[in-house]
């Protein structure tokens, strides 16, 4: 069947901003689906609100709206948009994640979609629906006859009793609409089936619990379907968890293919999904099943299907070379699996089931370091922030590759400290410690089989299959062999070692040498890895396609070993990568690795992209020429740059795009006499090392905040003296402000000290006069070595002293005076110059009155790159790569069109999912990430930006105002304006006094430890509608968080900033005037963004 | 200490290619065709698959053996079919199973089971190498320390390889079939029940067994058939002495064209009679070349549980599991066969049926096992056949 000829548009709705559960896999796969459609010759028009996407560039998409993802507003898009076409109009919501469908899912039961002539393809509302419904989905599997945990709805303690009877023990019992779960547990007797029971019915609203069979424990497995309307089905790929039931499937350790099935279990299940898919009704597309298998006697559970594609199927993707969204796109439209083409291979039909013939693991990473009073144990809601997959020959080759990819420090399975050791009952604290699961499990279990914990007693604590375990005994095994004997000299041991997946520094590590030794006595005896092809078929068939991994492997007699790299006599640029996503490093740096991988193929450069996280375009093995999936560590990076020097032209490694994890890299590449694209390692050590950066700012005669530089504690304590409080605390080369600190006061320094001087090593730390009420200031520019040209001056919301990151900003500036923005791209230009800057900087200024401050400066691609390249409508990274290649500002930079509109970013934090965690903002960056709101004024922008990141704004109600001293007197004005436009105020303390004595109308609340009833018990009994609370110190800061975590909790919009609260109270302002409006980015820049063509300046591939 | 031991085991093809390795399972040295496949489960059924008589088969997922063995997963159907495959290459050494079916470790079911073992290779540099020069005649051999000293003779061994005479023009079919005739209730396998058989069945099914995969006998279960398992050389006039309700041309190795020179004659007989008659694989072959097809060799052959296949009719594409080296030739179907199945992989001929009788024949394997089950429909199809003639016999 070819594609549907009554369909001339189709709506994408993209995942919004990055969160936790929700991250750049949706990228991914929303930039496959529109490239997939527009291929097709579909007009494609796109909402998402995340500005840090490839898939929100203006060349991708013919209509790019950077809206809100609400019902709202994509109604509003369907009304300007539907009339534009006379042919059918097709909604997709199986990209965007669960926000995309549950979007569309309101919009259709609100009977919109139907009236407004909108049909929803690659899965329609009912199957979303009986997918999504617990109940309707176990329904449809006692349909086909597939098993699910046995479960109860109960709604009195007398049912209770007969569902314990029915269900057995342990039991989980789930009380139904509480938040994240609160109320419930897994009962393990019958005295705590009672009490769990009664708890739970307590809690719930509606009084109702769940009682399900407990699968904890039991095998974890997912299987990627793929099916097309005319009923073919295909498995792209299983998946085994490593963690066992009880840890949610993104935060388990997972393995590609499944490892410990028979064929006829296998086939039982592929079968199964196949069923669920059809059962189900998801037509078209890729969905991905999950399963419970009880390892003692198979049996076998559904546990949930998604209907749409996920991070498994990114996964799955990049496991497998088998573009699943893309696939999924073209099925949408009306294709059939065997009239698409296997894009790796070319020649061969889409309609088949990958066959690997490697092992893949995926790592999750935490972040829970970012999140003090969270607790650290894994259990069925979503933590990890980012994931890295490596890909090996076997799973312990895949394993250490992962590990080391992760860039938490690991060169392997490294040792770690088991609490309740030498304490009488070693196994028994060997196995607690395995039994609990924690983001160190793993190496935790590595080490209890090091310390002489058997394989069996590992699996009872840990629920790992024996397999694996029997993997980890034998890496350990071989670690001990080098312990005691060193590393061997003769060259097939050695590379037996390399073939297990130990890095040079891992080997070092054990063998007592250094990371430089390993390597230079590997290469002495010619071990190196080789590559070999990712292509969909276990090399059955030739690849086109140049998706590589390394290996150590034999070769036949009188041979060397097989490579596949292949490498070309191109010229080349070789791109590294950011690695797993984490805090403060994520999609934007993503982001700009593909625009250097998209400007390179535009200057008629190869590029080649080092990268190692699933989640991301730059993975995809078209967004460059040649893609290697490997960890982005020296020795990785250069056995892949002696490997692409081996043909051709490698013109130099670029490192300013891939955030902190290929900086790091670059000094050692240097001194490797590798070239770098762009600013030098010298440039680069200059800005990072704050003293010589000091010593920079006074020779130019730029201002810095008085500061002092500290390597012990005693000089900190001295500096202290010197510059008086509150000081700001920041350590040398970090990203996302870790470890960053405000402190008030010397006890505060010195516990600070104590911690954070192992953050950085051997690095000093400066020690900063925080600069109170300053603006904090962003400034991207470029520079060529000849001119500099200033991208974007951001103006933050929140005050200095808030990470940027974390930080809402405006661009251009809202009310900074224009002779401030003068001498802000003054210094600009001085420092990128001083730097010798070659592509991107990012400078960060604090403007206290009129009096500018040099924060830092940081000649590499920012966070905020993307977000101001669509701001101001150019293609900043892509420019950014050129000019490195060689190329002239003067023939690629035009002068920014006034757009006549204001562009507001504001960050997105995963407070929600951490328990105990107070959100108050801070030094250290704590979002995951961001939203942009475009509008003609500054209030709408923000308003809109408040509404993408999911705080609604109240038109009218109650507002609860409680501030720190400095920041009554603003306080006021604040109040007062509530109060015009009909708000009630309500105080605690001193705050309702000041505003009293304002003349203001304001009601007293008791603080919490006033005693009840008090401010959270109103906030509980929904009296409150927005939240304004600013804090000074720690005492104070400790007794508001409740107030702040119980906003968060009942979804009310808090500020705890007084700049963030005056922005909002002007948002309010705008959202009572109505009339927001939708547009799509190409409006803004009519001139150099033409939609009609899609040949925009930031064409994507 | 990881102390990589020195080879043991060793194939060499008759190009001169050598692979050294670790051996493991039966020890000594045999020569065959090296085939690759890809599957990625299944390795006892493949091991167990008397088409692979002959055969040494390279795996080309890393990690084989992790489920162990267990009896169930047994594809010979009788005591000759256990002369199935010769060999196995692994890229990763076989390790203790870990699953609640294993009863043994691959290593000692392949000891028992006279299959030599080479683990410790570059599996992959092996399957390009067939794919770009075709399945090479090879020799594999384990020499354990104790016993032999290890010793391999790597020139002896490509002598070796090079005196085998290959697969072509050899009817292999009369060493993996069954001596005598026996009956098979058997059912497919299932969670609950394992294999079962049935007491009684609807349809009386003879098989003609040229190295027949047991789970085509299973498969008849489930559509309620019992089978009586013949040898390759029944004559027409022994099979309908049986009264069967319908024929199955069995899966099996060796060159079609050799064993069809045996039983054209009978299938012609029979299907000309309208017996209802299903082939698979060599089964299909045999029949295409009993009615004018030809049949040839192929470079790498398909081997793997993940071939589409489309069936032309319907235009559905199946996922399935293909075993073979050789294929028939599309462009010799005469008018009488028409193509039912084509391989969306390099679209090679996979299925028939005689336009006037009610006769039809797949290339892959509709029994799974191993590999997927998307093809079973081909038995209810058979056993609709089987009911429409018994009740119009002149269908």
């Amino acid at each position: 069947m070819p594609r549907r000829m009554d369909i001339g548009t189709v709506l994408v709705i993209g995942a919004g901003p990055i969160v936790i559960g929700q991250a750049c896999e949706f990228d991914y796969s929303g930039v496959q689906a529109i490239k997939a459609l527009k291929e097709e010759g579909y007009r494609v028009v796109l909402v998402n609100s995340n500005p840090a996407t490839i898939m929100t560039d203006p060349g991708l998409a013919d209509a790019t709206y950077i809206e809100p993802i609400t019902p709202d507003f994509v109604r509003m898009i369907i009304a300007r948009e539907r009339p534009k076409e006379p042919s059918g109009f097709a909604l997709l919501p199986t990209m965007g994640g669960q926000t995309a469908l549950n979007t569309a899912l309101a919009l259709w039961r609100s009977g919109f979609l139907t009236e407004a002539g909108v049909e929803m393809i690659g899965a329609n509302a009912e199957a979303i629906e009986m997918a999504e419904d617990r109940l309707k989905f176990r329904e449809a599997m006692d349909r086909i006859g597939l098993e699910s945990p046995r479960s109860l709805l109960v709604r009195d303690m007398a049912e209770a009793g007969l569902a314990l009877a029915q269900i057995g023990l342990p039991a989980i019992i789930r009380p139904s609409f509480t938040l994240a779960g609160t109320g419930g547990g897994i009962a393990y007797n019958s005295d705590e089936f009672r009490d769990i029971c009664a708890a739970g019915l307590r809690a719930s609203p509606v009084s109702e619990i769940l009682v399900e069979e407990s699968v904890l424990g039991w095998k974890e497995f997912e299987m990627e379907v793929v099916r097309d309307r005319a009923d073919n089905a295909i498995i792209i790929c299983s998946i085994e968890n490593l963690d066992a039931m009880g840890v949610h499937t993104g935060d388990s350790i997972t393995i590609a293919p499944a490892l410990t099935l028979t064929d006829k279990e296998y086939q039982r299940m592929r079968s199964a999904s196949i069923a669920v898919l059809r059962e189900i009704g998801v037509e078209t597309g890729g969905s991905n099943v999950q399963f419970a298998v009880n390892p003692r006697d198979g049996r076998m559970v559904v546990i949930e299907m998604n209907p749409r594609v996920s991070r498994s199927s990114a996964l799955a993707s990049k496991a497998t070379g088998f573009p699943i969204a893309r696939i999924a796109a073209k099925l949408a439209i009306g294709y059939t699996l065997d009239e698409l083409t296997n894009d790796i291979t070319r020649t061969t039909p889409a309609s088949f089931e990958p066959a690997i013939d490697y092992v893949v693991t995926k790592i999750p990473r935490f972040a829970f370091e970012k999140y003090k009073g969270a607790d650290p144990g894994l259990t069925t809601a979503m933590k990890s922030v980012g994931e890295v997959m490596a890909i090996g020959r076997t799973f312990a080759e895949s394993l250490q590759k992962a590990l080391r990819g992760l860039e938490t420090g690991l060169g392997g399975l490294d040792e770690i400290a088991i609490a309740g050791l030498g304490e009488g009952d070693d196994r028994a604290a060997l196995m607690a410690a395995c039994a609990r699961p924690t983001p160190d499990r793993l190496r935790v279990v590595a080490e209890a089989l090091r310390r002489g914990l058997s394989v069996a007693d590992a699996h009872t604590a840990s629920g790992y299959d024996p397999w694996f375990l029997d993997r980890i005994l034998e890496i350990v095994a071989c670690e001990a062999g080098i312990r005691t004997r060193g590393m061997p000299s003769d060259k097939q041991e050695f590379h037996a070692l390399k073939a297990m997946g130990f890095s040079d520094a891992r080997l070092g590590t054990l063998s007592g040498r250094s990371e430089a030794d390993i390597r230079n006595a590997r290469q002495a005896l010619d071990i190196r890895p080789i590559f070999k092809r990712i292509d969909t078929c276990a090399g059955e068939f030739r690849s086109a396609t140049p998706y590589l991994y390394s290996c150590y492997e034999t070769a036949a007699l009188g041979e060397i070993p097989q490579s596949e790299a292949d490498p070309t006599d191109r010229r080349k640029v070789i791109i590294l990568g950011g690695g797993p996503n984490r805090i403060g490093q994520g999609i934007e740096f993503d982001y700009c690795c593909c625009h250097a991988a998209f400007a390179l193929r535009d200057l008629g450069i190869e590029s080649i992209m080092v990268n190692c996280n699933p989640e991301t375009v730059s993975t995809d093995f078209d967004t460059s020429d040649r893609l290697y999936f490997e960890p982005v560590t020296l020795e990785d990076v250069l056995a892949i740059i002696e490997t692409e020097q081996q043909k051709g032209e490698l013109l130099g490694v670029i490192v300013q795009f891939g955030g902190q994890t290929p900086l790091r890299l670059a000094e050692a590449l240097t001194h490797a006499g590798i070239p770098l694209l762009g600013t030098g390692a010298e440039a680069i050590g200059l800005a990072e090392d704050r003293e010589r950066f000091s010593q920079l700012l006074d020779q130019l005669g730029l201002r810095q905040a008085p500061s002092a530089i500290a390597r012990s504690a005693n000089e900190a304590l001295a500096a202290a003296e010197t510059l008086g409080f509150p000081l700001m605390l920041r350590p040398s080369f970090v990203l996302g402000g870790r470890a960053m600190e405000i402190v008030e006061d010397e006890a505060a320094l010195a516990s600070y000290v104590a911690n954070a001087i192992e953050v950085s090593g051997a690095s000093p730390l400066l020690v900063d006069r925080y600069l109170r009420d300053a603006i904090e200031v962003d400034v991207d520019a470029l520079c060529d070595g000849q001119q500099v040209v200033i991208a974007g001056i951001m103006e933050h919301i929140e005050e200095a002293g808030v990470h940027s990151g974390d930080s809402a900003c405006s661009l251009p500036a809202y009310s900074l005076p224009a002779d401030v923005l003068a001498e802000l791209g003054r210094q600009t230009r001085m420092l990128a110059e001083a730097l010798q800057v070659r592509g991107l900087v990012n400078i960060q200024f604090a403007v206290q009155g009129d009096t500018i401050y040099v924060l830092e400066a940081n000649p590499r691609a920012s966070r905020t790159v993307p977000f101001v390249a669509k701001a101001i409508g150019m293609p900043v990274a892509a420019i950014a790569a050129k000019i490195m290649a060689g190329a002239r500002l003067a023939d690629l930079w035009h002068p920014p069109e006034p757009g006549g509109h204001i562009s507001v970013k504001e960050a997105v934090f995963p407070f929600a999912r951490f328990p105990g965690v107070d959100p108050q903002l801070g030094p250290e960056m704590r979002s995951t990430g961001e939203v942009m709101g475009i509008a003609a004024d500054f209030p709408t922008a923000f308003l809109k930006a408040q509404i993408a990141a999911g705080s609604a704004l109240p038109e009218t109600g109650t507002v609860f105002i409680s501030v720190k001293d400095a920041d009554k007197a603003a306080a006021v004005g604040i109040a007062r304006e509530l109060l015009d436009i009909g708000f009630r105020v309500i105080a605690t303390g001193g705050t309702c006094d000041r505003l009293v004595a304002a003349g203001l109308a304001v009601a007293r609340v008791n603080k919490v430890r006033e005693g009840r009833r008090h401010i959270v018990d109103e906030m509980i009994d929904g009296h409150v509608h927005l939240v304004v609370n600013t804090t000074a110190g720690r005492p104070s800061i400790s007794d508001s968080a409740s107030i702040r975590r119980t906003a968060l909790a009942q979804s009310i919009p808090y500020f705890t900033t007084i700049s963030g609260a005056k922005a909002a109270v002007a948002a309010i302002g705008a959202l009572r005037q109505g009339g927001l409006e939708v547009r799509p980015l190409q409006s803004y820049y009519p001139s150099i963004m033409s939609a009609e063509n899609g040949t925009a300046v930031a064409q994507a591939g | 200490m990881h102390n990589p031991p020195a080879p043991t085991g060793a194939i060499a093809f008759a190009d001169g290619t050598v692979f050294m390795g670790t051996g493991l399972g039966a020890t000594g040295l045999i020569a065959g065709e090296l085939c690759f496949n890809t599957a990625m489960t299944g390795y006892q059924e493949i091991l167990t698959d008397p088409s692979y008589a002959e055969q040494i088969v390279t795996f080309t997922f890393p990690h084989i053996g992790n489920v162990g063995a267990n009896p169930e997963d047994e594809e010979a159907a009788s005591a000759p079919a256990r002369r199935a495959a010769i060999g196995a290459v692994f890229r990763a050494m076989p390790t203790a199973p870990s699953n609640w079916r294993a009863v043994d470790s691959l290593s000692t079911w392949l000891s028992r089971r006279g299959i030599i073992g080479l683990a410790g290779v570059d599996t992959r540099a092996i399957t390009l190498h067939i794919r770009e020069k075709g399945m090479p005649r090879a020799a594999i051999a384990h020499a354990p320390q104790e016993g032999t000293g290890g010793q391999i003779d790597r020139d002896a061994l490509i002598a070796f390889a090079r005196a085998w005479q290959g697969l072509e023009g050899k009817d292999l079919t009369p060493a993996v079939a069954t001596a005598a005739a026996f009956r098979s209730l058997d059912t497919l396998w299932t969670w609950q029940d394992g294999h079962s058989s049935r007491d009684r069945a609807e349809f009386h099914v003879v098989v003609v067994d040229f190295g027949v995969k047991a789970n085509i006998l299973r498969a008849l279960g489930a559509i309620n058939a019992h089978a009586t398992v013949v040898g390759p050389a029944a004559t027409a006039a022994e099979i309908r002495a049986l009264k069967p309700d319908g024929l199955i041309l069995s899966n099996g190795p060796g060159d079609p064209a050799a064993t069809a020179l045996v039983c054209a004659p009978m299938i012609r007989e029979l299907v000309e009679a309208r017996l209802p008659t299903f082939g698979i694989c060599l089964g299909h072959q045999i029949l295409a070349l009993t009615f004018g097809a030809n049949t040839m060799k192929m470079g790498q052959g398909h081997h793997g549980a993940n071939h589409p296949v489309k069936d032309v009719a319907t235009g559905k594409v199946e996922i399935v599991s293909m075993n073979h080296g050789f294929a028939v030739d599309r462009a010799t179907l005469p008018d009488r066969l028409a193509e039912t199945h084509v391989s969306l992989f390099d679209g090679t001929n996979c299925g028939i049926r005689l336009v006037d009788r009610p006769a039809f024949a797949v290339q892959h394997h509709p029994e799974a096992s191993p590999g997927p089950q998307d093809s079973l429909y081909l038995f209810e199809r058979f056993a609709e056949l089987m009911a429409v003639c018994r009740s119009a016999p002149d269908y």
